[in-house]
């Protein structure tokens, strides 16, 4: 077709300020695209920062509460579980396994997490993957612990380093059990989880220190009781117990019957469904990112009806030659918006490539720093309906300057006023 | 090919831009031949490039005749007499004629793009359109290498002017239409501008309608009419003139 062609010349000889038009666009594209990939990334993370555990038992509170503390390492429990029920639901025939969690106690900053072998052998993360050693071995007996990559980086840990741990939460703590050192066993590799941000020892050990405290060494604050580890008998209380079960179905009434339970007032969840919840209410920040690059793509082609509208006058003149040789008002409307068709498709394939480019290149980083996994796949449904989105927005912003120059090359016909 | 075939017939035509508007055109009668080569004078703002666009069929008469090659332009659809004019018409602009964006031959071959026609034309007699964009650059003195591969904003006017003439005489169309196609040029290159036009038009036995206003262009044309003369609604003072941006 006659007009095609023109239409590729004449885009090629303002190529730079087309091309600027395009790149403008088309970052727009790769913002839109990549806010929305690494969306898809973090709710995936995010939802699978715990995966294959059934139930997550704690005493009772608000199920948000339960699993930011006994997951997330935030807050604190308001009370714990009595080594009785523990007991009780370990040994219930629909339990698989069960892994018991103290919290209570820190190492510079970071949740010391007194458990089992059980955590290191059934805890899972992201699409079911199992802990893995960067170096040395899981805790055996004694006092001995396997911490968290991230705290290993930021402590500059290896194994055989002693650490100390202290009492409560604080970074800075007065109460320390200096008297009972640990020594690193093992250090865990990378999870992009809170298990990262952990150090984890034995439950017999974090009991055994808050036992054997005796006299003379004792800075601690005797006001504060030791609520969060007492009872002193052959298994202290938890804070917390994550529960897989022998089928997934009996979930529900498990659930049920842990949180009717006549004993001791507990609360069960499903990680899941409240990791779910946790994510939608924050749902409202990727509201405000997806709007803001919206708003961004809206710019881009701001500047490319700009660029047109600019263009125009000076094209009209051009269209009066087109006009004499021939060429109809169609025609003429065509090469318009031809070109902002032309722009807009060009500016989404460059913005396409460049997402899909800084993904391939950032995705390793991505998944080791920040734990978020991108998955590089054929653009699902949401996304090719944002493509479609702002092809639609281009051509209705080509049609502007297309009617315009439509209207002019009627009524100037073959008269050129310059 | 007797003379007197006529090329351009007016017969009674009325023509106003706005339906119910005093009329800007209002011609009793208009006859040009074959081979012609007519000098239509007239001040500007009289209604000459109103007519120019009712013979090139951007716009229809309301009433009247106008037939050119024989054609009743009111026969036609808008999309027809868009090709009508692409097969039939050449035309020069007073400036600026050229597509900025495309070469000096491509410039010239443009009417091609448009008009199978006249394509079909230029090739029964050569191998291409560029070769015969070449030939007729070369007969007006333009096909030297160094011009030829110019960006064409960076020819002279004079130039460019010849430029736009070779694009106006590919395929040979009927009728040339020369709208004041001098008035940017000096005095010496406009004789001789005049002088490379008629030789082309004889060439290609077309019909060449010369509009301007300038009185020291006269002479070599073989009929000269006064637009104010031909036009009775110009002589009606009437002021509203087309303008419509």
């Amino acid at each position: 077709m006659a007009i095609l062609g023109l239409a590729i010349k004449s885009f090629r000889n303002r190529k730079f300020t087309t091309g600027l038009t395009v790149l403008s666009i088309a970052l727009s594209v790769m913002l839109l695209l990549g806010i929305e990939k690494i969306r898809q990334g973090a709710e995936t993370s995010f939802t699978s920062t715990i995966s294959g555990t059934d139930l997550i038992v704690g005493a009772r509170s608000s199920p948000v509460q339960l699993l930011l503390y006994s997951v997330f390492h935030i807050g604190n429990p308001s009370n714990n579980i009595s080594g009785h029920s523990y007991e009780e639901i370990r040994d219930h025939p629909q339990v698989e396994w069960a892994i018991p969690l103290s919290l209570g106690d820190s190492h510079k900053g970071y949740r010391v997490v007194g458990t089992t072998v059980q955590f290191y052998q059934h805890y899972r993360f992201a699409r079911g993957q199992q802990l893995q050693l960067e170096q040395g071995q899981w805790f055996g007996e004694g006092y001995e612990t396997a911490v968290g990559a991230e705290v290993a980086a930021a402590i500059g840990y290896n194994t055989g380093d002693q650490i100390i741990v202290a009492h409560g939460s604080g970074d800075e703590s007065f109460i320390t059990h200096k008297d009972k050192p640990f020594r690193v066993a093992g250090i865990l590799k990378r999870t992009g989880t809170p298990v990262d941000r952990a150090v984890y020892v034995g439950l017999k050990s974090i009991d055994s220190i808050h036992q054997g405290f005796d006299g003379d060494e004792h800075d601690h604050d005797p006001l504060m009781a030791h609520d969060d580890h007492a009872g002193e008998t052959e298994q202290g209380s938890l804070s917390a117990i994550l529960l897989g079960l022998k089928s997934r179905g009996a979930a529900l009434s498990m659930q049920r019957s842990i949180n009717e339970d006549d004993h001791e007032p507990l609360t069960a969840i499903m990680p899941g469904v409240v990791l779910l919840e946790v994510w939608q209410m924050m749902s409202v920040v990727e509201k405000i990112l997806m709007v803001v690059s919206g708003l961004v793509v809206v710019v881009g082609l701001f500047s490319m009806l700009i660029i047109l509208m600019t263009s125009l006058n000076e094209r009209r003149r051009e269209m009066a030659i087109l006009r004499s040789v021939g060429a109809r008002p169609a025609h003429v409307f065509v090469l318009i918006m031809g070109e902002a068709v032309f722009l807009t498709l060009l500016a989404i394939g460059l913005g396409f490539a460049m997402v899909y480019g800084l993904m391939v290149l950032l995705q390793p980083w991505l998944e080791s720093a920040f734990g978020l996994y991108v998955v590089i796949s054929w653009p699902n449904t949401t996304e090719l309906m944002l493509l479609m989105l702002i092809a639609i927005c281009g051509f209705v912003v080509g049609l502007i300057p297309g009617i315009r120059i439509y209207r002019y090359s009627l009524a100037d016909g073959m008269t050129i006023r310059v | 090919m007797p003379e007197e075939t006529p090329v351009i017939e007016i017969a009674d035509l009325r023509f106003a831009w706005k339906r119910g508007a005093q009329p800007v055109l209002n011609i009793a009668s208009l006859q040009v031949n074959r081979g012609e080569r007519v000098f239509l004078r007239g001040p500007s703002g009289s209604g000459k490039s109103t007519l120019l666009n009712l013979l090139a069929g951007v716009a229809t008469p309301q009433s009247g005749v106008l037939k050119v090659m024989g054609q009743d332009m009111n026969a036609l659809r808008s999309a027809q007499r868009d090709h009508f004019r692409a097969h039939h018409i050449g035309f020069i602009f007073q400036m600026f004629n050229l597509i900025p964006y495309l070469s000096v031959v491509e410039n010239v071959t443009l009417p091609c793009r448009f008009s199978s026609k006249r394509k079909h034309k230029v090739l029964a007699q050569a191998d291409s359109l560029e070769q015969e964009a070449i030939r007729l650059l070369d007969h007006l003195d333009m096909a030297h290498s160094d011009v030829l591969h110019k960006p064409v904003n960076e020819l002279s006017v004079g130039q460019q002017q010849r430029v736009a003439a070779a694009r106006a005489l590919i395929g040979s169309p009927e009728l040339v239409i020369a709208d004041e196609p001098t008035s940017s040029l000096d005095a010496d290159r406009r004789t001789a501008f005049i002088d490379l036009l008629f030789r082309e038009c004889d060439n290609a036995n077309a019909t060449l309608i010369f509009v301007s206003h300038d009185n020291s262009l006269v002479a070599p044309f073989e009929r000269t009419i006064e637009f104010d003369q031909l036009n009775s609604a110009a002589s009606d003072k009437q002021p509203k003139l087309h303008a419509v941006s």
